[in-house]
Parts: C-alpha cells; structure tokens; sequence
C-alpha cells in the first residue's frame, strides 16, 4: 500500500472520497451518454434501417452514408444542404431581431438617466415565454393562425382579408411563425444575460466617460460593446447551438413534414425522420456526427471566449 | 439661458422616456396576447368559436375543463402524472449527484481532478441529440421503450448543473469548515449530506426549478420512447393534437388542453419569477 508519511496522523489522504463522490456521474455518464454516442459514431458507417418487417444490416459500407447525405442526386434523399441551410436561415431570422432588441433592451434597463421603473414587471413578463413547452407554443400558433382560427376570423371581420390566409401552407408565413416564436421565446432571456454583462462594468468607466462629455453612442461603441465583448460572444454562439438543435417549434408547427416542401424541416426534424419507423440508424448516425462536428466547432469558439479571461 | 437649456434636456429626456416605454409596453404585449387568447379561447364553447374573435372571456371554462380530463383519446390525466414523475424525480436526482459531484472535484485532492473538471466543462456542450441514435437501438435491443426510468436515470449525469454547482461552491464553501467538521469525527459522507447540503440549498432550489422546466417541457427523446398510451407524457399528448384530423375537434378542449399543458410551469413561475430570473444569470460565465 502506500508509504506511510512520517509528518503525523493528520495526514489522512481522501483523495479515495474524490473518486467515491464522482462515481455516479461517470457510471451515468458512460452508459447513457458516453456508450450511444459511440454507438453513434460506429452506426454512421453501417448500413443498418428497417424495411417493412425486415432488418437490413448491419453491414459496413464505409462512408456511404456519409456520400448519401452530401449527395445532390440521389434517388430519395434530399441534400442535407437544404436542412442545414433552413436550420441557419431559420435560426437567423428568430436570432437576429432577437440580439439587436435585446441589446436595446439591455440598454434601456441599466441606463441610470432613464432610470426605468417596474423593471422586475417587465423582466417577469419577457422572461416568461422560454419557460412554455415549446410544443404547446407551436400548438397553439397553428390553432390561432389556422384557416378557422381567431387570427383569421379578426382579419376577415375587420376587413383586411376578404378570404382565409392559409398561413401554415406558405413558405414566408411559416417560417416568420416559427422566427416570431423563436423570438419571443428567447429574447427575454438573452435581454437578462446581457444585462447581467453590462451591470458586471466598472461604473467608474462609465462616470469618467461622462466628465469627459462623451456622447452615449461613444460610450457604447467605446465601452459598454468591447468590454461586453466575452459575453455578448457566449451568449450569440450558445445561440447558435440552441439554433442547431431547433425541433419542437417546426416539428408541432408543420406537424413533422417541413411545410410547404420541406422548406422548414430542420436538421434535427431530418434525424427525427431516420428514428422513426425506418429506425434507419446508419443515415441518422451520420447526421448526428455532422451535428456534432458543428457544435464542437461553435463551443470551441465559446472556450476560446471565456478562457482569456480566467485568471 | 441655461434654464433653458435644462428645459429642453428635460424634454429630450422625457420623450426618450416615453418611446422607451412604449417599446417595452408592446413587447409585453406581445409576450402576453397569445397565451391571452389561448386563455380566452379556452372560456368558449366549440359553437362560440366558430362564431367570430373576441378577446373577452366566456363562461364555459369548466365545461371545457371535464371534457378535457375525461377525454376519451387524450388521457390528460395520465399524460400529467407522468410527466410530472419524470420531471420531479429528475429534478431530485440532477440537483442531488451535480452537487455530490462538484464537492467530490472541489473539495478532494486526486490525481484526475483537474482533468475530471475540463472532461466535464468539454461535454458540456454536446447536444443530447447526438447520442440519440445510440440511446434508441439500445433502448429497443433491451426492451426498454415506455419505461420512464430511462428517461430519469441520466439526469444523474447533467454537466451544466455540475457547472453551476462547481461555481457556487467555489464562491460560498469554505475548506475550514470541511476540516473542522472532520475534527469533530463526522464521515465524510455525513459531512456532505448534514453541512454542505444545506449551504447549497438555494443552488439546488434553483437548478430543481430549470430542471422540472426542462423535462416537464421536453418533446424530442419522450416522443421516441413512449407509444403506450399510458406512458405517454404531455408534451406528446399535445403533439398528437396536432396530427389528428383538426375539424372534428372540440375547440374550446383543444385550447383548455393546451392551457392544461402550461399551468404547471406558469404556477411555479408566478411564485417563484424573482429566483427563476437570479438563476438565469448566475449560471452562465462571470465577465
């Protein structure tokens, strides 16, 4: 065992605790996380998917899967450009509004000319929305913005519509629906975050700003961004990854098809497909590793932000 | 002179102000209007809605409520009990062992503990999706479909919640009062359980509310796991809703589902808001 030390009986390592109290984490870890990503990754280069009653595979194909997905041409399957692309556009459309009305936000609440009254009210009331279930949300904008739904029948009796807008069966309406709900959903919370960013700067930087009769555009494009430069970063780029991940909104809204013409399926609405019946687990292992590639390039960026700052 | 010039920086300053309001006033507006109508919508009868909009309510709430409990495809009832033990028990269990595992890589000295820490801080990222297509073939290989335990088990492993608890612990525990409790002869275990947890009490209040949030909400791995009807949970019930053929429904249940399904979360919030908005800050990285 190990060598007994000479400097006293108070000397009682617990490193064996350290590892005791870890444990579960990393028995948890390793079978419910750790063993299916691998499983994951190993799937990606098999052919492996169900037919009706049949299973075909597993059989190795190599990169197959991988030339499938990429392919522009091939006999039923849509390019995964397509999804990747609308989950970007998709992200953007919510994610932009959202930053730029965020900022502006973050701004009003924290000036101390302002000095903006109920603050709490307001915080509570545009923080609300990202705590709905999200498939409820989506639910609930396809009944309200149906043919036969409340928002159709003001317009008509008010007279802006002289027919039903079929809303959920045009591109630009569906996707600004599922941006409008991104938006609400997210805004509140990335207000919060930013906030917290500017009330973390040296007061006395905005004061002597002041004295020296700076205007606020100079301060905020002089102080308040470039020191709120780490945050905004983490805040934008775990933005993007959530955006990544968009499913819920899409999936409920479009009822899991993409509507209209698979102008608003997701990347995760796509593996969703690959689960489902076909449970074609060689072409969803390669979309998850694609997913995953992304989201270790973008939290790489996030590590890069932070770490300069530790000290 | 210069009283003027105050008076038209107090008016410049007081239009600002306004604009500034009416800006937050819409935007409030536009967070409440739609779960307003959805309120309201769940007021009236199938008959009431078809006839027109209208924004005041109506008096057929708990005639929607019955129809809704008692419905007879959509067992909300069922839907709301397991959904409600899958997010509590998740919430026990991921603000118990993320707190047990950043005292074990705070207050302990091991060989791995620093690289124990980055391993956990890299993972944090990974979406969940990613091992989902592993998670399914082994839950269908070992017949573990519509089992709840499965999806309440890896919340034992949540690096988020370890990250927050890591912090909170570096910022309120001290190492002396580790060490004088070991003077006084408790175990180790003894001493997390009966000294540290009570410090973290309002870290582990907050991360059980985001926690039951999250899987009260959580659409994606239920919906694959759960078929039975008597497994399923409610955002699945709410889903299925949507997939069903929309004319035959009775409207006013509809929406009284969908009020069903956020109430919980919306009962929590009101009560609790001002510690739910401290957590949202505190989680994230310090400037």
């Amino acid at each position: 065992m190990a060598k007994r030390k000479s400097s006293g009986n108070r000397s009682i390592s617990y490193a064996k605790w350290g590892y005791i109290f870890i444990i579960p984490f990393f028995v948890v870890y390793a079978i419910f996380t750790l063993y299916p990503q691998i499983l994951t990754i190993y799937n990606s280069f098999f052919e492996y998917y169900r037919d009706g009653l049949t299973i075909v595979g597993p059989r190795f194909v190599g990169l197959d899967n991988y030339k499938t997905l990429f392919a522009t041409n091939h006999a039923g399957y849509v390019p995964i450009f397509k999804f990747l692309g609308n989950t970007i556009w998709l992200w953007v459309l919510g994610a932009l509004p959202q930053f730029v009305v965020a900022m502006m936000l973050a701004l009003f609440f924290t000036s101390t000319r302002l000095n903006i009254k109920g603050q709490q009210f307001f915080k509570t009331v545009i923080y609300m929305p990202n705590l709905i279930m999200a498939s409820a949300f989506a639910m609930l904008f396809f009944s309200l913005f149906s043919q036969v739904g409340p928002i159709n029948q003001f317009l008509i009796s008010s007279g802006i519509a002289s027919k039903p807008i079929n809303f959920l069966g045009m591109q630009v309406s569906v996707q600004t629906l599922i941006a409008l709900m991104n938006f609400l959903m997210w805004f509140g919370n990335t207000t919060i975050l930013l906030m917290a960013g500017i009330q973390g700067i040296d007061e006395a930087l905005f004061e002597s700003a002041r004295l020296d009769g700076s205007t606020s555009t100079q301060v905020f494009f002089n102080i308040t961004m470039p020191l709120l430069m780490p945050i905004f970063i983490y805040v934008f780029i775990t933005s993007m990854i959530g955006g990544i991940q968009m499913f819920d909104v899409p999936q409920v809204l479009t009822n899991g098809y993409g509507i209209p013409d698979n102008t608003s399926t997701t990347l995760i609405m796509y593996l969703n497909n690959f689960l489902g019946i076909s449970k074609n687990y060689g072409m969803a292992g390669a979309v998850s590793v694609l997913l995953f590639i992304i989201t270790a390039l973008l939290s790489s960026i996030v590590f890069k932000s932070i770490n300069p700052n530790r000290k | 002179m210069k009283s003027n010039a105050n008076r038209s920086a107090e008016i410049k300053l007081l239009i600002s102000r306004i604009v500034v309001y009416a800006i937050l006033g819409f935007l409030s507006f536009l967070c409440l209007f739609f779960f307003y109508l959805m309120f309201v919508n769940s007021t009236r009868s199938n008959a009431q809605l078809q006839s027109g909009f209208t924004l005041i309510p109506r008096e057929n709430l708990f005639n929607n409520f019955y129809n809704a409990w008692h419905d007879g495809d959509i067992n909300i009832p069922v839907g709301m009990k397991n959904s409600f033990i899958i997010a509590m028990t998740s919430a026990i269990l991921t603000s118990y062992f993320s707190a047990l595992t950043a005292y074990g890589t705070y207050v302990y000295n091991f060989r791995f503990k620093k690289f124990v820490h980055l391993f956990i801080l890299a993972i944090m990222m990974i979406p969940s999706q990613v091992s989902a297509v592993g998670f399914i073939q082994l839950a269908f290989k070992y017949n573990l479909t519509n089992k709840l335990w499965v999806l309440i088990v890896p919340s034992i492993a949540a690096p988020s919640v370890y990250f927050y608890m890591r912090q909170y612990l570096e910022a309120t525990l001290p190492i002396d009062m580790v060490e004088a409790a070991r003077i006084d002869g408790s175990s180790e275990f003894k001493i997390f359980n009966e000294i540290v947890l009570p410090i973290m009490r309002p870290a582990m209040a907050v991360q059980m509310i985001f926690s039951f949030v999250g899987s009260w909400n959580n659409y994606f791995m239920p919906a694959l796991l759960l078929n039975k009807p008597d497994k399923k949970t409610v955002p699945i019930m709410i889903a299925t809703l949507r997939s069903a053929d929309y004319s035959k429904f009775d409207m006013g249940k509809v929406y009284m589902l969908m009020v069903m399904a956020i109430l919980p979360v919306m009962v929590i919030y009101v009560i609790l808001s001002k510690s739910i908005i401290k957590g949202v800050t505190s989680g994230s990285v310090k400037g």
